[in-house]
């Protein structure tokens, strides 16, 4: 099963389009740079972010490194408090299971709250298959589904329509699936969100299913945990009789106390809020309060493969705050869709092709979707060093490797279409060990330089699609330097000897310090 | 094989790098982030909380005990509402006589509490840093959908006794065991534009009742 959308294209082809798409980057800009400041603003309130990043990097990573433990201590946990556990080795089974669940109660309909794992799995697909109509219930959700649109991004998944889009799909679309819009519906904002809580209404007081992810579960007390905004979530997970949580296994965090830093964590880097309007903590089921009946789907779905890989590993830490997204100058402008699964930017161009056994063009091509500028790092409130994976990915793809494919370690091929990369970096390495080989063809470049085109032929044209050659300068650093810092290329000229004090390559601090202010978990 | 041995034994093999034998507790977790931020008395942290919860655009109010009949009356008048909704433990004598009482109950359904204008309860515990109310589902809370289908929620805070500066001293209050719902203002989305936009699907009135005397604000 593949994580990734159907006869989607790799990210470069499918940029390309999104790119050149005006209003959709205006939107994109206007939203990303809104909240770019605003989660500056929040995190500056606490003069203890570093520490808490740390702990939140440090808590995950304790998770993971004990993963087994945890599930079983969870698992045990929710039986306890009256809840029934089920494993899902894929997103196949984790389908097959709500189906089945949803059917036993006889209904037909569910309302959903906005949850990335069952993005990921294509429930509502396969519920439909199944004669099951699901309701997204989340405003981007709402809008994404009446639009029979694609999410394209994690916290707001319509962040590519504006205001004007979304009064012309609610006035349009409404009346199909329920309550229509008022008449003459406007676009403001609260007007918007009105005809959602009108539309909704009647769906959440009858739901009688509801289904969920978490945000987080908490392994000693059994709880889980949802962040929202709206009171939607809060709907679907109080008013039904029957509550289905699909949740991928690295949710769980050890111990109650572990969320004062995720619950300081989360809002300021998603919405930049001190916190969110609503957050349900439950724990099991409740007499009397809440569904009488509580299901819990674990979901592997490649998060397992994903663990395998050391470098990989930290992946798994993510809490979906999207802060990410919000700051990357490539997601900005391609948008999400490009990313072609449910988790686009920066995040996306990690975890998607980790999650993935199928290897596609599109997982090979997102390790490259990106400029490698280390602003998905520095906001990431857990510390995921994206750029580190970023390059540990493309060297899968352009070398191939041992990987972890639904639990069985497997040796993948180099994706096509990289041997002009392999060849260039193999001569390249030979030449940096033979100095003589190096001084010899720096010199001749220098010389040519002027013959050197814009644009490269034959394979290396695919490098220069996109970019202009760069330029040769007329003498090589090594030339220069024997030429200017030596003491034989360097006699006879004045102030020669302050030039070497100043330009000394052992001078204290410089890059030695810049690489020490970067927290490191 | 079972999916559950399936999935834990590829977490297993997925974690070879683990030494035999490390226990969970001797993966580091550094907690030199602070418990709270910033020293504040009693008073100044009611003041953030006030200050806070006006920012998610909560009423905010303050009374002595012995004038909350009063100011609940006022805020249900206020709202214009004909029917409330109560949990066990609010006393009656905190509300008017003069509209529909209505006694939260299981047998309460969905559709039975859309029709009542407002619910009074009290809370677990508040945050300043954060403009948060935690609801517990103890007696004088109720049941979590009594707040959420009404569309206004009067929500009395005992000061400065139910205040905790922040959110580790709010969850070290709490138990994990009882449903609890964290609000932070009324229901709000930032779905449109990333522009945050009150009133959605939960409250769209939330007035909060601040309940001390005098000298317990300053």
């Amino acid at each position: 099963m593949s994580v990734t959308y159907l006869g989607m294209p790799p990210f470069p082809q499918a940029a390309q389009d999104s790119t050149r798409d005006t209003r959709l980057r205006g939107n994109l800009r206007h939203a990303t740079h809104t909240i770019r400041d605003k989660r500056a603003g929040a995190v500056a309130e606490l003069t203890d972010w570093a520490a808490l990043r740390t702990a939140g990097a440090q808590i995950k990573d304790r998770t993971l490194r004990h993963l087994d433990t945890y599930l079983e201590q969870l698992e045990a946990a929710v039986t306890a408090a009256g809840g029934t556990v089920h494993w899902a080795v894929d997103a196949a089974e984790a389908n097959e299971i709500v189906t089945r669940l949803v059917r036993e109660t006889g209904e037909r309909e569910v309302v959903k709250v906005k949850s990335m794992a069952t993005q990921e799995i294509g429930l509502n697909e396969a519920l439909e298959d199944a004669g099951i109509a699901a309701y997204e219930t989340d405003l981007a959700e709402l809008i994404v589904q009446l639009g029979d649109d694609r999410p394209s991004h994690i916290l707001v998944p319509a962040i590519h329509r504006n205001r004007g889009e979304i009064r012309d799909i609610f006035a349009e679309r409404m009346g199909r699936w329920g309550r229509p819009a008022p008449d003459g519906l406007g676009d403001s904002p609260a007007q918007l969100a009105e005809a959602a809580r009108l539309h909704l209404r009647e769906k959440f007081l009858n739901a009688k299913v509801g289904i969920s992810g978490a945000n987080f579960m908490v392994a000693e007390s059994g709880t889980l945990v949802v962040v929202e905004s709206e009171g939607n979530g809060r709907m679907c997970l109080t008013l039904p009789e029957t509550l289905i949580s699909v949740v991928g296994i690295e949710k769980v965090v050890p111990t109650w106390q572990d969320l004062e830093v995720f619950l300081q964590l989360l809002p300021r880097s998603s919405t930049a809020e001190r916190m969110n309007p609503y957050t349900s903590t439950w724990t099991g089921s409740a007499d009397g309060d809440g569904p009488r009946s509580f299901h819990l789907v674990l979901l592997d779905n490649g998060r397992t493969d994903t663990l395998a890989d050391q470098v990989g590993r930290q992946t798994l830490r993510c809490i979906r705050c999207s802060a990410c997204l919000n700051v990357c100058p490539v997601y900005e402008r391609a948008g999400g869709h490009a990313y072609g699964s449910p988790y686009p930017g920066p995040i996306g161009a990690i975890l998607t092709p980790q999650l993935d056994s199928v290897e596609t063009g599109l997982d090979a091509s997102l390790p490259y979707a990106s400029s490698l500028c280390g602003a998905c790092y520095e906001v990431c409130p857990v510390a995921i060093d994206i750029p580190e994976v970023l390059v540990h990915l493309r060297e899968r793809v352009v070398q191939g490797g041992t990987v972890t494919v639904r639990g069985q370690r497997t040796t993948v091929r180099p994706a096509k279409g990289h041997a002009a990369e392999r060849a260039a970096m193999r001569a390249a390495s030979w030449t940096f060990d033979h100095p003589r080989a190096l001084r010899a063809g720096e010199r001749l470049a220098s010389r040519a330089r002027r013959l050197v085109p814009n644009r490269l032929p034959g394979p290396g044209s695919a490098w220069t699609d996109t970019r202009d050659t760069p330029r040769v300068p007329p003498e090589s650093f090594r030339d220069w330097w024997r030429r200017t810092r030596t003491p034989a290329g360097a006699a006879g000229k004045s102030g020669g000897e302050s030039v070497r004090q100043e330009g000394r390559p052992e001078t204290p601090g410089g890059r030695d310090r810049q690489e020490g202010s970067d927290e490191q978990p | 094989m079972s999916s559950r041995e399936t999935v834990l034994g590829r977490v297993r093999r997925a974690l070879a790098d683990v030494p035999r034998g490390e226990r969970p507790d001797e993966a580091p977790v550094g907690r030199d982030y602070l418990r709270v931020h910033g020293e504040r008395s009693p008073g100044e942290t009611v003041r953030l909380l006030r200050e806070h919860l006006t920012d998610y655009r909560a009423r905010v109010h303050h009374c002595s005990p012995a004038s909350l009949p009063e100011t609940v009356a006022e805020l249900l008048a206020r709202q214009g509402s004909r029917s409330v909704v109560t949990p066990a433990g609010v006393p009656g004598a905190w509300l008017p006589q003069d509209l529909e009482h209505v006694a939260d109950s299981p047998a309460l359904t969905p559709h039975d509490l859309d029709a009542v204008g407002s619910v009074v309860t009290g809370c677990a515990v508040a945050v300043a840093e954060t403009g948060t109310l935690v609801l517990d589902a103890s007696r004088d809370q109720g049941r979590r959908s009594i707040t959420l289908v009404p569309d206004h929620h009067v929500c009395v805070v005992r000061v400065p006794d139910q205040v905790v500066g922040s959110v580790p001293q709010a969850l070290e209050r709490l138990d994990p065991a009882r449903p609890q719902t964290w609000i932070s203002g009324p229901s709000a989305t930032s779905d449109i534009e990333l522009n945050r936009v009150e009133g959605v699907h939960g409250p769209r009135t939330l007035d909060v009742v601040l309940v001390g005397e005098e000298s317990s604000m300053f």
